[in-house]
């Protein structure tokens, strides 16, 4: 039909594009390519740690204390060095990701859930439930999560629960607010309409109309949340209000590292890279993923 | 208005003297009303069984708001509906559900009124699903007989809207629309989004399947040769009234010799089909005015060419001039 | 008149879009003129081209994957689509300019109605002060807008629709165009309101002399402001003649079709005709007419060979087998 004409949504086709768009097409791929890379990496780390890691890391050995990295003057027994107890810097990294991975997907999973399901219902009945609810998103949004999490902490004593429990208390506000706009939209669409009109129940319209049309919002949030919940779980960790050790967690290794920059730098360092890392390759396939979702750029 | 019309049997939908009137408030804790806007004012029709009712105006003029009302998607502020001589106002669950099954709408814009994410037979069978015991077989069967029926393949059952043509989607709401074995379907433009190539095919679609299954139609259009070709009746609609209205035989009567000014503008308004066909072209001047604040009077006196001394200040009666043909203007009294 | 060289003279104009799924043949062999002061209408439906074409004679075309792949605009004997970027800068909106569908699309909300129609003047003739205004205030006055002066520091949003559409025709007129492209300027008005703007815009046309391009599906408007149609379809022009003789004697099967579907308000018609089928899908187009799937008058060689515009008779031309000799 005529989509493609006078729309800015055209893709260009393989065999006519001129060179300059080709290499536009390249970048593209490698816009997703290299973050999902990465982020693989990380995955397949975290689940074969105990195969891939060198060594157990909360094995110490006051022999081997603050080695450098191999490249760097060290021994290759230990590729990225060793910390002030001797544990090797790699292994910890990673079954560092381990802790990063399944704090960030139950996080996400949690708020992804409630925070949709409220902005859902926020969006669909409007009236007082909807300034209720966000009255209580608003509060929500400004409290510094950092703040709350501490004293959550405090409170109930660090823990793998209560780290999650605190970022996710803070983290369904920004998932409710976007779902609720795009409720808000899709209220007003003529299918919705129909849908009353054939009798559809408001719990029907919820789940079989409204639902799968936000999905794709949702999507691009939770991919764009990876490198958040990551970087608040780091300073948790960092901050000792975290997982508490032994467990390696990049935060808390970058907190141990913390007095010895000058002399043993490498401690820091790479936990923070890998911080660092995660959370761009998070960013960059967000940006992917609303681009190629992004209802304008392909057929409606 | 319906003194002189001819009741031969019970409607299947009348419309008393439908209000629907929205508040303007004031402030933010303790909202006050301070101003009404009278989007329908005192509309009365009726629909007689097969045949089709068009109400005709400009945007503002309220026949949204009526259809709306009719769907049950809007509270009215007064007047009654009845649905076979019973009040609607007074349905019970069981009977407004069975009001439900009995109206059903084909809407304007065939891009917005379907699911995206539903292939078409999810999209048809959904009325079904929603309000029927039926079992997923018979659903199935009976979706593929609505789909021959508005002239689609049993092939496309599969695919997604955004795979036909804009034709080919309003085939698929008119099937929906069928669904329940409705008796009266509202019409909200169900033309005006698409090719002229194509509207004729939806047009003669819609006829047909009103002359096989004996189903009333209250259409919502603006284009008046549409309007010609489709109703048995038809009501002029200006700010939330009803200025002139026609069926049966007196409708040639209502095109061929239009009373009501703003009808005249309509009727000019309306582009030739030929270029020779210039009639007296009366052209208004400015624009309908909010409903928030309807001139006093007759609404239309500020843009009439033939406002007298009286419209400015009396409302003017409904005045029969014909059999079925009526009007409200000062001209006629 | 035939001495003197045309205003507008299209040859063989293409545009094409480069989509992942094949090439799209937009506007695919256009060719059609106009004089000075003349209104010519190109009417079609969806996937007809007629946006395109008048996109593509101010090389608007969407971009990515748009391109003009071939022929000659050729204004006031100027080909455009030679000229560089910063030349074809110079005709929009002091040459040529256009009017679009939506206007409160075409209006920026956050500025006065008065900077809007300043704005190509302040381009094209470096105005300002109290010339610049008086330009403004005549530009508002040509579109027959009541009170121009006070409504120069209104914005968008507080006028009408039918006023804003009309303040768009004013951006459009202020330089004194030779060429004003309107597609489809009245879709989104009312009926009186499209009857007032209508009529503003021929009031307009005898004041300046401008020539006129109206871009459109619907036969009525075309019947009112035109002299001359071009009618296309599926990229190419399938008739052009004068209005009178387009409504009276249509040649092209797919004219007569449209304007036998088109129901009347004279008379009751008791069954409308209809074309069958479905609008062009414009991938990978069958070789041969384009309409004949749809053409209840076809034959072999309507399948085989495309054919060129035939002449009916004096000024009248149709692209099909059946016409002409």
């Amino acid at each position: 039909m005529d989509v493609a004409l006078g729309r800015p949504e055209i893709l260009v086709d393989v065999g006519e594009r001129r060179r300059a768009a080709r290499r536009w097409d390249v970048f593209l791929q490698l816009n997703f390519l290299i973050p999902a890379t990465v982020l693989l990496i990380m995955v397949i780390g975290a689940i074969f740690a105990p195969q891939i890691a060198p060594y157990d890391p909360l094995q110490t050995s006051l022999s081997a204390r603050l080695q450098p990295p191999a490249f760097a003057g060290g021994t290759d027994a230990h590729l990225l060095g060793t910390d002030k107890l001797g544990r090797d810097v790699l292994s910890r990294i990673i079954y560092g990701a381990r802790v990063s991975l399944s704090v960030s997907l139950l996080v996400i999973l949690i708020t992804g859930t409630i925070g949709t399901a409220l902005g859902i219902v926020s969006g669909y009945f409007g009236g007082w439930l909807d300034g209720l609810l966000m009255r209580v998103t608003d509060i929500s949004l400004a409290f510094p999560a950092i703040l709350i999490a501490l004293l959550l902490a405090v409170t109930l004593g660090p823990s793998f629960t209560t780290v999650v429990l605190a970022i996710s208390l803070l983290g369904w506000a920004g998932y409710a607010r976007l779902i609720r706009g795009e409720v808000l939209k899709l209220r007003n669409a003529d299918f919705v309409l129909q849908a009353r009109i054939i009798g559809c129940s408001p719990l029907r319209i919820m789940l079989t109309h409204v639902f799968p049309n936000v999905i794709n919002p949702m999507l691009i949030l939770a991919t764009l949340s990876v490198g958040l919940v990551i970087l608040i779980e780091s300073a948790l960790s960092y901050l000792g209000a975290g997982i508490p050790p032994p467990t390696p967690t990049w935060g808390s290794m970058v907190s141990d590292g913390r007095g010895l920059i000058d002399t043993a730098w490498w401690i820091s360092f790479f936990p923070g890279l890998a911080i660092g890392l995660v959370v761009l390759s998070g960013n960059f396939l967000g940006d992917w993923l609303r681009d190629r979702l992004d209802p304008r750029l392909r057929q409606i | 208005m319906l003194e002189g019309w001819r009741v031969t049997e019970t409607p299947i939908l009348e419309a008393r003297n439908l209000k629907k009137h929205y508040p303007v408030t004031h402030g933010l804790v303790m909202q006050k009303t301070v101003a009404w806007v009278r989007a329908v004012d005192g509309v009365s029709f009726a629909i007689r069984p097969g045949e089709t009712l068009s109400l005709v105006g400009e945007s503002g003029a309220g026949k949204t708001t009526v259809a709306k009302a009719v769907l049950l998607l809007e509270e009215l502020s007064g007047g009654e509906l009845l649905f076979d001589g019973k009040d609607v106002g007074h349905f019970g669950r069981a009977e407004l559900k069975d009001y439900r099954s009995n109206v059903q709408a084909v809407f304007q814009d065939p891009w917005g009124s379907m699911n995206p994410r539903m292939r078409v037979k999810s999209i048809i069978a959904e009325p079904l699903v929603v309000n029927t015991t039926m079992t997923k077989q018979e659903i199935t069967s009976k979706v593929l007989e609505l789909m021959a029926q508005v002239g689609l393949r049993p092939d496309q059952a599969e695919l997604y809207p955004h795979e036909f043509s804009g034709g080919q989607r309003q085939r698929i709401a008119v099937a929906r629309a069928l669904a329940l074995n409705p008796r009266l379907v509202v019409l909200d433009e169900p033309v005006s989004a698409l090719d002229v190539s194509i509207r004729a095919q939806i047009m003669n679609l819609l006829k047909d399947i009103q002359t096989q299954y004996g189903l009333s139609y209250l259409m919502i259009a603006h284009n008046l040769a549409t309007v010609r070709y489709m109703s048995h009746a038809v009501a002029i609609m200006y700010l939330g009234e009803v200025v002139e209205y026609a069926d049966g035989d007196d409708l040639d009567d209502l095109f061929a010799n239009p009373r009501h000014p703003y009808t005249r503008a309509l009727m000019s308004a309306a582009l030739p089909t030929h270029p020779d066909d210039r009639t007296d072209e009366v052209v208004l001047s400015g624009e309908m005015p909010s409903p928030l604040n309807p001139p006093a009077g007759c609404h239309f006196h500020p843009r009439c060419p033939a406002a007298m001394d009286i419209c400015r200040k009396v409302a003017p009666r409904v005045i029969q001039v014909g059999d079925s043909h009526t009007v409200s203007c000062h001209l006629y009294d | 008149m035939a001495a003197a060289q045309p205003l507008l003279q299209v040859e063989d104009l293409r545009t094409y879009f480069f989509t992942r799924r094949g090439v799209v043949k937009a506007v695919d062999g256009v060719s059609f003129s106009l004089e000075a002061g003349e209104t010519l209408g190109i009417v079609g439906e969806s996937g007809s081209g007629k946006t395109m074409t008048s996109l593509s004679l101010l090389r608007l075309i969407p971009q990515p994957g748009g391109k003009i792949v071939g022929g000659k605009v050729l204004f006031d004997g100027v080909d455009l689509l030679q000229l560089s970027e910063s030349e074809m800068r110079d005709y929009r909106g002091s040459k040529i300019s256009m009017i679009l569908q939506d206007p409160m699309a075409s209006l920026n909300p956050v500025y006065t109605v008065g900077e809007q129609v300043a704005e190509p003047l302040r381009q094209h003739q470096h105005l300002s002060g109290k010339a610049l205004w008086d330009q403004v205030t005549e530009a508002l006055r040509l579109l027959r807008i009541p009170s121009p002066r006070e409504r120069l520091q209104n914005y968008p949003h507080q006028m009408s629709g039918g006023m804003r559409q009309r303040v768009v025709g004013g951006i459009a007129v202020s330089c004194l165009p030779k060429l004003i492209i309107a597609d489809e300027p009245t879709t989104a008005l009312d009926a009186t309101i499209q009857a007032q703007y209508l009529a503003h815009l021929k009031d307009l046309q005898r004041e300046t002399n401008v020539a006129m391009i109206f871009v459109s599906h619907d036969f009525g408007i075309v019947g009112r402001m035109c002299d001359r149609v071009a009618v296309m379809y599926a990229g190419k022009i399938v008739e052009t003649a004068s209005v009178r003789d387009l409504f009276d004697n249509p040649q092209h099967p797919y004219t007569i079709g449209l304007v036998n579907s088109v129901p009347r308000l004279d008379r009751k018609v008791e069954r409308l005709a209809s074309i069958e089928g479905q609008p062009p899908q414009l991938l990978n187009l069958p070789p041969g007419c384009r309409f004949a799937p749809r053409c209840y008058a076809v034959f072999d060689r309507c399948h085989l060979e495309e054919p060129p515009e035939m002449s009916a008779s004096d000024d009248h031309s149709a692209a099909c087998w059946r016409v002409g000799a």
